[in-house]
């Protein structure tokens, strides 16, 4: 269970002084000192322990009392590798400045849920992530104990060290670490209160800071290994086509090229997974010495193509949705009370349709991937959100047994759920067998963005009766999606109206499509905020006004039993926004909109102020309220937030992903349209709800509303209402 | 393929490339400067700013014989050691979710102050409008070069 290790595999550390405080970090992936790495080691003035002892699969501590921390979850940016270790530490007791992380590699003897997405890092990890921490200590305490022949329970610590008051002994972690590694980990064991949490709660700089700063390798782009070689593939040119006939006549010859192949990642009889989701399986490789030369041969290719199923465009995909929302043929989710009833006796009937375009990821770094794959071993080292299906797949689909296969994760030039679908990594271990070399596997900007698992495109029609008095007593959500409905028939508003009815209508599609930052919460927190503002607007009432009173019914006299939000919690984020921001103040030339939503287990409620500056709006400011339930590492937690907001805004206002026959409309950055910096809010500011709740999902919550408080802000500027996304259409029309 | 001499970070070096490679590929492939990225490689997101003779250049749309004589630097050369007052100004504001694009914003705001000690907000804003951050990091990038301006 426990044991000793020599530092030789850490004999090529590199330790150097960090400015401005900041930790040891990263590790050389691939072992080798001489050339470029990986991931290099940063410390500030950290001298590294000869020998480590380990006490758990997260935890080694050194004869000096360093400690190293396993940061198990891919980062993509989320700072989970910051936070994770910080709550271990925290458990431990141990001195922050004085903690080394350290990347773990995929592990499943060691860790669970080794998976980057839905927000759920922390949320699932806080217990088991405490319980590691604190029984690392009570080993510790364990040790001193018997070292100092005292009851344990007269010792306490503090910042890495173990005191025995009457006797007035200090001892640090690291004398005691290699008894405590022989000691037996304890079973169950008591957690602190979090009122005397001294790590957890405190800003904390990213640990990789220091590194991103000085331009450290640290990406999966960044590898570099003896003998490797640069592989890109060349995909189909539209959705529906496949190969027809390869011509590498040209290529093949051309300066640095070794290779052109053909690899397919799907082979016959192989039973693909969640995350196996392509819609190129086959596809042609070119391998070569450098990137440059790849790009040029891959230009040289002639391939001829050939259709294999319908050619879709994105006309067609809004006529084909509209057509299944008036096709009445829709799966009810979800029924209260009589819905068609109350809206023919309602005294105001409101119908409004909200639509969005498909979108790429675009994760700043394209797909890529290094795998070495020889007789039956595959090592892989990359960006990948689940490194634990990606070696599934490998074992699949190259028949290697998962005991041969390595896999490593590097930090990630961002996610945002595109990564959860490693077919480069498969593609990268095909290319690397067939070529009987190590690969790395690179994306250009236009395969990535061309070859994605986009978010859906989405419809949806939202209807509310009102009553005389401006009660709402009827909600009708029908929603359609390409390829599903983004309608989740349990969330607010359900569970305040009495007459409450959902539709969902699914259109197929062979366009590849997938988890995208909040999935569907993305596109239906927009949508029905957007909705919700109008009808409060309808009613005569003010619109958080008109949203908490929702809430305190579904607080008191909830309709249904399957509402799965937390009223309270969800109008203490309204309240506390209304508070921050002044809501109810008008300020001359500034346009206000708000909107809320729960998702990820998290509440979040904004106020976004517009401006028109030479009849265009300028985003002001945004006040943002969140619950959270406790905030481990707030700086990091706020960067979270304000990068959600700046997505969500970016997405609603200026992206979209269109087709024309199976072929995708935008293919690099001078089409596809992302936010910019005079774009984004010029100021955003975070006010979090301290409660004391374990904590729940972040790095998805901020986003989905945002793009509501946007078109709210927006219609009160210019009188429009914002249906269809991206809005910018509709601003530059009334510009 | 062709020779071409290069200062890169204050040292020399004799690179055999083709001709039309973009000095990215050069810095990255060849020279094993991989602090200098790839975004878009059209001259959109900025990710591969660097210096050539202290302008902020893409470095994905210059071909290597426009690197031949002049000065060029890259985020490996911006600091021996991370001192640099912009890079720690992004330490301080800690300004990175997943990290990407910062090497090519440190690069623009570093040539951007080399020019302009004392700028306003909107002169930040323009100058730094040409990096596109995906995570959306942009308020905290405006208020570490406002404060990199301070110290250097
Ligand atoms: S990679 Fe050069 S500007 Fe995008
Ligand atoms: S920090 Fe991720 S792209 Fe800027």
């Amino acid at each position: 269970m426990t044991k000793n290790i020599d530092n030789n595999r850490r004999s090529f550390l590199k330790v150097t002084a960090a400015a401005g405080g900041g930790m040891m970090i990263g590790f050389n992936f691939l072992g080798c000192e001489a050339k470029p790495r990986i991931a290099e080691f940063v410390a500030p003035n950290l001298e590294v322990p000869s020998k480590w002892n380990t006490l758990n699969g997260f935890l080694k501590i050194g004869e000096n009392g360093v400690v190293t921390i396993m940061s198990p979850n891919p980062e993509i940016g989320q700072n989970v590798k910051t936070s994770m270790p910080m709550i271990v530490a925290e458990e431990l007791d141990a001195d922050w400045d004085r903690v080394i992380v350290e990347q773990a590699d995929l592990d499943t003897d060691n860790f669970v849920r080794q998976i980057a997405g839905g927000s759920q890092s922390i949320r699932f990890g806080w217990k088991s992530l405490r319980e590691t921490g604190a029984k690392a200590r009570h080993m510790l305490l364990t040790a001193a104990s018997e070292q100092l022949a005292v009851p344990m329970e007269e010792l306490t610590t503090n910042k890495g060290k173990i005191y025995h008051k009457a006797s007035d002994t200090v001892l640090d972690y690291g004398e005691v670490a290699t008894a405590a590694a022989s000691i037996e980990v304890p079973k169950d064991i008591a957690l602190k209160d979090p009122k005397e949490f001294n790590i957890i709660g405190k800003s904390t700089k990213n640990v990789d800071g220091f590194n991103i700063a000085q331009g450290k390798p640290l990406f999966g782009l960044d590898i570099m290994e003896d003998g490797m070689k640069i592989a890109m593939i060349e995909h189909p040119p539209a959705f529906g086509m496949k190969i027809k006939s390869l011509d590498d006549s040209a290529a093949k010859v051309m300066a640095g090229i070794s290779d052109v192949i053909r690899i397919n990642v799907e082979p016959q009889g192989w039973n693909p997974q969640w995350s196996d989701v392509n819609a190129y399986p086959e596809l042609v490789a070119v391998v070569g010495e450098s990137t440059w030369q790849v790009m040029k041969a891959k230009k040289a290719l002639k391939i001829e193509w050939e259709q294999d199923s319908d050619l879709e465009s994105s006309a067609g995909h809004v006529a084909t949705m509209e057509e299944a929302l008036s096709s009445g043929k829709g799966e009810v989710a979800r029924t209260d009370g009589d819905p068609d009833a109350a809206f023919a006796d309602a005294a105001q009937v409101i119908e409004k349709t909200y639509t969005a375009p498909f979108l790429a990821h675009n994760t700043m770094e394209p797909m890529n991937f290094y795998a070495n794959v020889t007789d039956d071993k595959a090592e892989l080292v990359g960006p990948i959100q689940t490194p634990q299906f990606l070696e599934g797949t490998i074992e699949g689909v190259l028949g290697i047994p998962k005991e041969n296969i390595t896999i490593k994760m590097t930090r990630m030039g961002g996610g945002f759920g595109r990564r959860l679908y490693g077919h480069f990594g498969t593609e990268a271990a095909l290319i690397s067998k067939a070529v009987s070399a190590p690969v790395k596997l690179v994306y250009s900007r236009e395969d990535d963005m061309t070859q994605g698992t986009y978010r859906p495109a989405y419809m949806v029609t939202y209807k509310a009766g009102l009553d005389d008095d401006g009660n709402l007593t009827a909600f009708q959500i029908k929603g359609a999606g390409i390829p599903g409905s983004p309608v989740f028939a349990n969330r607010y508003p359900a569970g305040a109206v009495d007459n409450y009815t959902v539709e969902n209508y699914q259109v197929a599609t062979n366009i590849s499509t997938g988890a995208w930052r909040a999935p569907r919460s993305n596109f239906i927190a927009t949508a029905e905020q957007s909705f919700l503002d109008e009808v409060a607007e309808a009613a005569g009432k003010d619109p958080i006004d008109f949203r908490i009173a929702l809430f305190e019914r579904a607080q008191n006299n909830p309709v249904g039993a399957d509402n799965d939000y937390d009223a309270e919690r969800y109008a203490g984020v309204l309240k506390l926004v209304k508070e921050k921001s002044g809501w109810g103040t008008d300020t001359p030339g500034v346009y206000r909109g708000v909107s809320a939503y729960y998702c990820h287990n998290s509440y979040v409620a904004q106020v976004l102020d517009v401006a028109l500056e030479d009849g265009l709006p300028k985003l002001k400011k945004v006040y943002c309220a969140v619950d959270c339930g406790i905030v481990v590492n707030p700086e990091g937690a706020i960067n979270q937030i304000e990068g959600g907001i700046v997505d969500g805004i970016g997405h609603a206002m200026y992206s979209t992903l269109s087709f024309e026959d199976g072929v995708p409309q935008q293919s690099n950055f001078d089409k596809y349209r992302l936010i910019r910096h005079a774009e984004a809010p010029e100021v955003i500011e975070v006010h979090f709800v301290d409660n004391g709740i374990d904590p729940t999902g972040l790095g998805e919550p901020s986003l989905p509303p945002i793009g509501a408080a946007l078109a709210n802000a927006l219609y009160k500027a210019t009188g429009t209402r914002m249906y269809r996304q991206p809005y910018v259409d509709q601003v530059k029309l009334l510009g | 393929m062709a020779q071409f001499n290069l200062t890169v970070n204050g040292q020399s070096h004799q690179v055999d490339v083709d001709a039309d490679t973009p000095i990215l590929w050069v810095l990255r492939d060849t020279l094993k400067l991989v602090g200098t990225k790839y975004g878009c490689g059209i001259a959109q997101c900025g990710a591969c700013t660097i210096h050539v003779d202290g302008k902020a250049a893409r470095s994905c749309s210059l071909p290597i014989g426009a690197a031949e004589g002049k000065k060029i630097t890259t985020i490996e050369g911006l600091s021996e050691d991370g001192s640099h007052p912009v890079q720690q100004a992004w330490i301080k504001h800690d300004v990175p979710q997943c990290g990407y694009c910062q090497a090519g914003q440190i690069m623009t705001a570093s040539a951007f102050l080399a020019e302009n000690k004392n700028p306003t907000d909107s002169e930040i804003v323009e100058a730094m409008n040409g990096n596109i951050c995906r995570c959306g990091t942009y308020t905290r990038i405006k208020a570490a070069v406002k404060s990199a301006a301070e110290n250097v």
